[in-house]
């Protein structure tokens, strides 16, 4: 239905009427900007937000690392936009659910996945809850309210309308908070999530981390428009724009869009305004596709160093608590890499389980037949054959690594 | 007992559903106080309110993204695709994302309560985007399961087990019966077996495999066949993933003869996969080559919609055919 007066010449509205202005509330050296009020943070949950980013920060460098040292197949970091999704975690109530891309480990951080639990994903060893299927950071947790990332892009989004839908019919108070970036709201997915959600009323907050490229491809290529923010107005939806490396204004949009959503039943978007510090993923180079230059005048706007500041200015961290934390969080990632590395993998029967509830007699068949080759070839397979007869170490792993 | 058409069982069945569960939601295009383009739904947001049984958005990859959602919250959508032939949008979120949410998931998550009901097939003149049988594209992807009912009690039977199972169900129902077969159905709660196959028919001659729609035409031809004194043994698939391959199997080495019948086109069609399957475990056994009975490797076509289809003479060709080889 629409609602509209009527005109009598053929005058066009060129679609840049609307500008969308951005939320700031801390500058880069710490302190608010004027009239700015920073939100109701206590010391406690700032240090907690805290915490997460610099373990996050911290997570993402040493596993880069290692991947570069050959440890890791692939590994994709945060880095620049820790407080966009701590920030947006953080205002929200611990049981909605997170339904991510596949950058905001820090969100996990936050909800307490311990270093541990990441690595097992990472290393897809025999305690992954994924079962060693995904690639590395696809992680989930059902008792930390955070789906079990995909792949495809954007495919989460209309999930989290729907998810959110049930929440509001359930009753219980809770809603969806569905990140995607700004390359992925192109998909078909993100309108029609966007357009059910409006049309049905579901309590989801839609948060887009535009953080200025999809892999090589910049913004400016992927919309014309002002952004992504603007689509909101198309399916009548509460919107706003953030500066994503602040934390206190991410902080303070997300727990208003939280109260709008679970309140009143209305979706929300978010769009917060940041920049992919590191590559895509470990297997990308932005050398080819942006200047050092760019990247410099972003890492001046670190989020995290931005956060420091206003910590230091309140008297709530130090240099030396810094330097303390950094440190025992980079023996953690260490001691837990370690761990999980010498892990075995996954047993050769979670091939054909939980593809349904039950195993088919056929894949039954077929999982048999499987471990009979094996069984006559077990140096070809060193982790099937491992996991078939513990006792009979097949090959080592300098003959497994020959193999592949 | 009652009598029912397709459409009277299956709104029978989900009224059942979404009675005892107030979990379970009917919605798609049209679906709400209109009740479906085909009435499947009818009277059922009347009964059960707006926010159980509703109109979505026209924009299928959306119903199908938000059914995922929902059913991985724990609640029990049954989606209506008004079309077979309109499925393909929600190609992703079907193959991609229904099909893989438990797997990928180490099953921390699943949608094992989504129910995707569309209606498929040939026969009322509805051309290349109102007649296809897609079922072998999804009969592909593990982590689905894809049934199809033949008659009004099938459809109630397996619609209700469809809903109630754990895993994700692709539902196709033949739309050229949907008013046209009517039969016996109990009004009360009952389930009929997925993954199962069920003799129709016995006989000694020749075995004849089909599902849905193509049943009736099967059951045409196996009249003309026997009038020439040929045995048939008739079997429904039933479920296409997981298929019943024993049920087959042990029919073969009674007849030493298959022929199998779908409407979708012959190249990369279901009746390839059972014919493999089949000639795997009942070579010695065979006594003629597996026959197809399908569509040809074309778009629907209109006009020519009856030169198109495998009707009943060409099965019986096809059988005479096999017991004369």
């Amino acid at each position: 239905m629409t609602t509209t007066a009527d005109i009598h010449e053929p005058t066009f509205l060129a679609g840049d009427e609307f500008s969308i202005p951005t939320f700031r509330l801390l500058k880069q050296d710490g302190t608010l900007y004027e009239g700015a009020k920073a939100p109701e943070l206590d010391k406690e949950r700032a240090l907690a937000i805290y915490h997460a980013m610099v373990a996050t920060r911290v997570l993402d460098e040493r596993m880069l690392a290692a991947q570069r040292q050959g440890r890791l197949s692939f590994y994709m970091q945060c880095t620049g936009e820790e407080a966009a999704v701590v920030g947006a975690t953080a205002a929200l109530d611990d049981a909605d659910m997170i339904m991510a891309q596949y950058r905001e480990q820090g969100a996990l951080i936050y909800r307490g996945f311990t270093f541990d639990e990441f690595m097992n994903q990472l290393f897809g060893n025999e305690l992954d809850y994924g079962k060693g299927r995904q690639m590395p950071i696809h992680y989930g947790s059902r008792k930390l309210h955070y789906m079990t990332i995909s792949s495809p892009l954007a495919t989460q989004i209309p999930q989290a309308t729907g998810y959110a839908y049930g929440q509001k019919l359930a009753g219980d108070g809770q809603c969806t908070a569905v990140f995607f970036g700004e390359g992925a709201a192109s998909e078909g997915d993100f309108h029609a999530a966007l357009n059910m959600a409006a049309v049905h009323e579901a309590p989801v907050i839609f948060f887009c981390r535009n953080n200025g490229y999809a892999i090589s491809t910049p913004s400016i290529e992927q919309f014309a428009a002002d952004g992504v923010a603007p689509r909101a107005f198309g399916y009548r939806m509460h919107v706003i724009r953030v500066d994503g490396n602040d934390i206190l204004a991410v902080y303070s949009a997300t727990q208003e869009a939280r109260r709008i959503a679970v309140e009143h039943n209305q979706p929300v978007l978010i769009e917060a305004m940041s920049y992919r510090l590191a590559a895509h993923s470990s297997s990308d180079d932005p050398s080819g596709y942006r200047s050092k230059k760019e990247e410099e005048a972003w890492r001046e706007k670190d989020p995290l160093l931005r956060m420091q500041r206003w910590l230091d200015d309140l008297g709530w961290w130090s240099d030396d608590e810094e330097k303390a934390l950094q440190e025992s969080l980079r023996r953690e990632v260490l001691e837990t890499m370690k761990r999980a590395e010498k892990r075995p993998p996954p047993p050769l029967d979670s091939l054909v389980t939980d593809v349904y509830a039950d195993v088919t007699p056929e894949l039954q068949r077929q999982l048999d037949a499987l471990k009979r080759h094996i069984r006559q070839y077990p140096d070809a397979y060193p982790k099937g054959a491992r996991a078939l007869d513990p006792d009979v170490r097949a090959g080592d792993d300098t003959a497994a690594k020959g193999e592949k | 007992m009652p009598t029912m058409n397709m459409l009277q069982a299956i709104n029978n069945a989900l009224d059942i559903a979404m009675g005892e569960d107030e979990k379970v939601l009917c919605f798609g295009e049209d679906v709400g106080s209109f009740g479906g383009v085909f009435r499947a739904t009818s009277h059922l947001q009347e009964k059960y309110g707006r926010a159980r049984c509703f109109n979505t958005p026209l924009v299928e990859q959306g119903i199908v993204g938000f059914a995922n959602g929902l059913a991985a919250q724990g609640s029990v959508p049954v989606a209506e695709i008004q079309f077979a032939d309109y499925i393909f949008p929600a190609f992703d979120q079907i193959v991609n994302e229904t099909a893989k949410f438990r797997y990928r998931s180490g099953d921390l998550f699943n949608v094992g309560g989504l129910t995707i009901r569309a209606p498929y097939g040939g026969g009322i003149s509805g051309g290349l985007y109102h007649s296809q049988s897609p079922e072998a594209y999804f009969a592909h992807t593990p982590g689905l399961k894809v049934v199809v009912p033949r008659d009004p009690y099938q459809a109630k039977g397996l619609l209700l087990a469809a809903i109630r199972d754990p895993d994700p169900v692709i539902f196709f129902e033949p739309k050229r019966l949907y008013r046209a077969s009517v039969g016996e159905v109990p009004e009360e709660d009952y389930q009929l077996p997925i993954g199962e196959a069920e003799v129709t028919k016995e006989g000694t001659d020749v075995t004849l495999v089909g599902w849905g729609a193509q049943m009736e035409v099967i059951e045409r031809a196996v009249e003309l066949a026997e009038k020439d004194g040929i045995s048939c043994e008739v079997i429904d698939l039933r479920s296409l993933l997981p298929w019943d391959e024993d049920t087959v199997a042990e029919s073969v080495f009674k007849t030493g003869r298959l022929v199998i019948t779908h409407e979708a086109p012959r190249t990369g069609g279901f009746a390839g996969e059972i014919a493999a399957a089949v000639q795997e475990r009942c070579f010695l056994y065979l006594e003629s080559p597996i026959a197809r009975v399908t569509g040809l490797d074309t778009p629907f076509p209109l006009t020519l919609e009856k030169e198109y289809l495998p009707d009943h003479l060409k099965i019986v060709e096809a059988i005479r055919e096999s017991v004369n080889f």
